[in-house]
C-alpha cells in the first residue's frame, strides 16, 4: 500500500492546496471506503480459485467430513491430479491439434484478405467487407445443422477435421475486419513505395505487410487463441466420439463420469485448466492488456 | 504502381481463400439452414416437406416465448451488470488507483480467459446445497439462516448464473473502458477540477458524455454476446430446473440434436439471428441520433 501512496501524492499537486498535514489526512481518511472496496473486489476475486485450489488437495474423506472452508491436511496429495490427468490429456491433446492449426490459417487468411481488402484497389471491396462484417454477427447456431449435415456425409464426424474448417471460418470475419482497420493506420506511401521499387502486390503483402503487422497479428491471434480454445458450442456438436472431445467438452463429462460423489480429481481436473490458462496469461498479459487498450476496441 | 496495386490475379489469391472459406463454410451453410426452416425431420430421419407450419409453431409454441422472454431477461440484466460493474472499476483505475492499478487489473481481468466450463463447475461448486455443503451455504448457515437450493429454483438459478456472468466477465469490460478513460485528455479533467467540479458531478458532467462511444461499443458488444449466450447456461444449469433457465440458443440445441427437428431447430436459430440484427441495428441507431443531438 505505500507503493500507491507515493503516486497518488504527485498527481494532487495542481489542486488548490490546505493546510499541508491536515489535508493529507482528510485525503487518508476520504480514501479509506475505496480501500475497503477494493479488499471486498479483491476477497470476491481471488477466493473462489483459491478455493477450488485447495479442493485439489483434499481427500474424499476430508469433504466429506470436514467442513468446506478447512484447509486441506495434505498438499503432498496428488493422487487427484494424476486420475484427472489420465483422462484430461487426451483432451488437452484434441483441443491443441483443432486449435492451432484453425489459429495459423485464420490469422494467414485473414491477414491477407484485410490487406487485400484495405491496400488493393479494386471494386466492390466495401461490398466484400460488408459481407465479412455482417458474420461477426450471425449466431453459431444458425450455421450448425447444415455443417452438421454435410460432416456427416462425407464422413468426417470421426475426426477434428470438423473442428478445424469451422473454426477457421468463424474466425476469418472478425479478423479480415480488424486487419482491414489495422493496415488503414499504415501510411499508403509505405506500399506505394515497394511497389515502384518494383515488388508485385503479393510480395509487398509478405515482405512489407505482414511483418509490420506482427504486434496486431499477435493480440488478434490472442483474442482469437481464448476464443477458440473457449468454444463450447462447435465442439460439442461435432464431437460424437469421447475420444475426440476438446478439453471444454470433456471437463463439461468430468462430472458426469466420476459421478457427483468424487471431488478430488474434479477440482483437479478444473485446477489443471486454470493453471494452464494462468502461464500463458502470466507470460502474455502486458501484450495483451496494451493489445486490447492500443486499438483492437476502437477500431 | 495503381496497375500492381489493382492486379487482379494478386487481389484473388490474396482475397481468394478467406472469401471461399467463408462463404462455403458461413454464407451458404446460413442460407442452407433458411431452407431447413421449411422442414421437418434430420439428416438420420429424412426430411418432410411442411411450408409455413414452422414459423406458425413458432409464434404459438409457449417454449419458444419462455425462451424469448428468458433471453431478453438475461441480455438485459447481464449487459447492465457487465457494462456497470466494468465501468465502475474502470473509473476506480484511473481515478484512485492510478498507476497502482496494473496488479489489480490483471486479476480481475483472470476469469476472462478461463475456459467457461471451469468457472461453471467453481460456481456449482461454490453454489453446492446437496450432497456437500458449499461455501456460500456454509456462510449463510453459519450468520444463522437456512442454506438455499441455488439450482433448485429457476429465479435463484438465474441470480447465480448473473453473479456467476458478471464476475467473469467484468474485467474484460473495465479494460475496455479504461481504454477509453485514459483517452481523456487531462487539461479537461484539471480545467472541470478547477471550476469546482469533483466526485460524482466530474464523472456525470466531464468523464460520461466523454467516454460515451466507449460505452455504446461495450454495449453493444455485450448485447450481441448475451443473446447468443450458450455455454457458461449449458454449463452451469443446463437450463434447468425444468426449462427455467433456457434461453433461445439452447432451445435451439435441444430442438435440434435431443429431438432430431432440425426444421424447427432452423426456424428457432432463425428467430435468434433477427433478433440480433434488430436489436443492434436499434442501438446503433439510437446512438446515431443521440450524438448528432449532443
Amino acid at each position: 500500500m505505500t507503493s500507491t501512496d507515493t503516486v497518488v501524492v504527485p498527481a494532487t499537486t495542481a489542486r488548490p492546496r490546505r493546510g499541508p498535514s491536515n489535508g493529507l489526512l482528510r485525503k487518508r481518511v476520504r480514501q479509506i471506503p475505496i480501500y475497503l472496496v477494493v479488499t471486498v473486489l479483491l476477497i470476491v476475486m481471488v477466493y473462489p480459485l483459491v478455493w477450488i485450489l485447495l479442493g485439489s488437495f483434499k481427500t474424499q474423506d476430508e469433504f466429506l467430513n470436514n467442513p468446506t472452508w478447512a484447509l486441506p491436511e495434505s498438499f503432498g496429495n496428488v493422487a487427484n491430479y494424476t486420475e484427472a490427468w489420465s483422462s484430461i490429456s487426451l483432451y488437452l491433446r484434441n483441443s491443441v491439434l483443432a486449435v492451432f492449426p484453425s489459429l495459423a490459417l485464420v490469422i494467414v487468411l485473414g491477414t491477407a484478405a484485410g490487406y487485400a481488402l484495405e491496400v488493393m484497389v479494386f471494386r466492390g471491396r466495401s461490398g466484400v467487407l460488408m459481407l465479412f462484417l455482417a458474420g461477426i454477427m450471425i449466431p453459431g447456431q444458425m450455421i450448425l445443422l447444415p455443417l452438421f449435415t454435410v460432416y456427416f456425409k462425407l464422413h468426417l464426424t470421426n475426426s477434428l477435421w470438423p473442428l478445424i474448417i469451422t473454426y477457421t471460418a468463424t474466425g476469418l470475419p472478425l479478423t479480415v475486419f480488424m486487419m482491414a482497420t489495422y493496415f488503414r493506420a499504415i501510411p499508403r506511401e509505405v506500399f506505394e513505395a515497394s511497389t515502384l521499387d518494383g515488388a508485385s502486390a503479393i510480395r509487398s503483402f509478405w515482405s512489407i505487410g505482414f511483418p509490420m503487422m506482427r504486434n496486431s497479428i499477435f493480440t488478434i491471434a490472442l483474442v482469437q487463441f481464448f476464443f477458440l480454445w473457449n468454444d463450447l458450442l462447435i465442439a460439442l456438436t461435432f464431437t460424437t466420439q469421447d475420444d475426440l472431445r476438446t478439453v471444454q467438452v470433456g471437463l463439461l463429462n468430468f462430472t458426469g463420469q466420476f459421478g457427483t460423489v468424487d471431488y478430488g480429481p474434479t477440482f483437479a481436473a478444473i485446477c489443471i485448466n486454470m493453471l494452464l490458462v494462468l502461464g500463458l496469461y502470466v507470460f502474455l498479459n502486458q501484450r495483451v492488456m496494451r493489445g486490447l487498450s492500443a486499438g483492437a476496441v476502437k477500431g | 504502381m495503381n496497375n500492381v496495386l489493382g492486379d487482379k490475379r494478386a487481389i484473388f489469391v490474396l482475397l481468394g481463400p478467406a472469401l471461399l472459406v467463408y462463404s462455403l463454410v458461413m454464407l451458404v451453410p446460413m442460407l442452407w439452414s433458411l431452407g431447413y426452416t421449411f422442414f421437418t425431420g434430420s439428416v438420420i430421419t429424412g426430411f418432410e416437406w411442411t411450408g409455413f407450419d414452422n414459423f406458425t409453431e413458432l409464434v404459438q409454441d409457449p417454449a419458444v416465448r419462455d425462451a424469448l422472454v428468458f433471453t431478453l431477461k438475461y441480455a438485459v440484466v447481464i449487459t447492465v451488470g457487465q457494462v456497470a460493474a466494468g465501468y465502475s472499476l474502470s473509473l476506480l483505475y484511473v481515478f484512485f488507483l492510478r498507476k497502482a492499478s496494473g496488479l489489480i487489473r490483471t486479476l480481475v481481468f483472470f476469469p476472462v480467459v478461463l475456459p467457461t466450463v471451469a468457472v461453471a463447475l467453481l460456481f456449482q461448486k461454490f453454489f453446492e446445497y446437496a450432497p456437500q455443503t458449499g461455501p456460500v451455504n456454509s456462510l449463510l448457515e453459519a450468520v444463522g439462516l437456512h442454506g438455499v437450493d441455488w439450482f433448485g429454483t429457476p429465479a435463484t438459478a438465474f441470480w447465480v448464473l448473473a453473479l456467476m456472468d458478471i464476475w467473469r466477465s467484468m474485467g474484460f469490460y473495465a479494460v475496455l473502458l479504461y481504454a477509453g478513460l485514459v483517452d481523456i485528455p487531462d487539461e479537461l479533467l484539471e480545467s472541470a477540477r478547477l471550476d469546482g467540479a469533483a466526485g460524482w458531478r466530474l464523472v456525470r458532467s466531464i468523464v460520461l458524455p466523454l467516454s460515451l462511444p466507449v460505452l455504446i461499443s461495450s454495449i453493444i458488444f455485450s448485447i450481441n454476446g448475451t443473446l447468443k449466450v450458450f455455454d457458461s447456461i449449458y454449463a452451469l444449469t443446463g437450463g434447468g430446473p425444468g426449462s427455467g433457465t433456457t434461453p433461445l440458443t439452447l432451445l435451439m440445441y435441444r430442438t435440434s440434436f435431443f429431438y432430431g427437428d432440425y426444421g424447427y431447430g432452423s426456424t428457432i436459430a432463425f428467430a435468434l439471428t433477427i433478433l440480433c440484427l434488430a436489436v443492434t441495428v436499434f442501438i446503433f441507431r439510437a446512438n446515431k441520433r443521440d450524438l448528432t443531438q449532443g
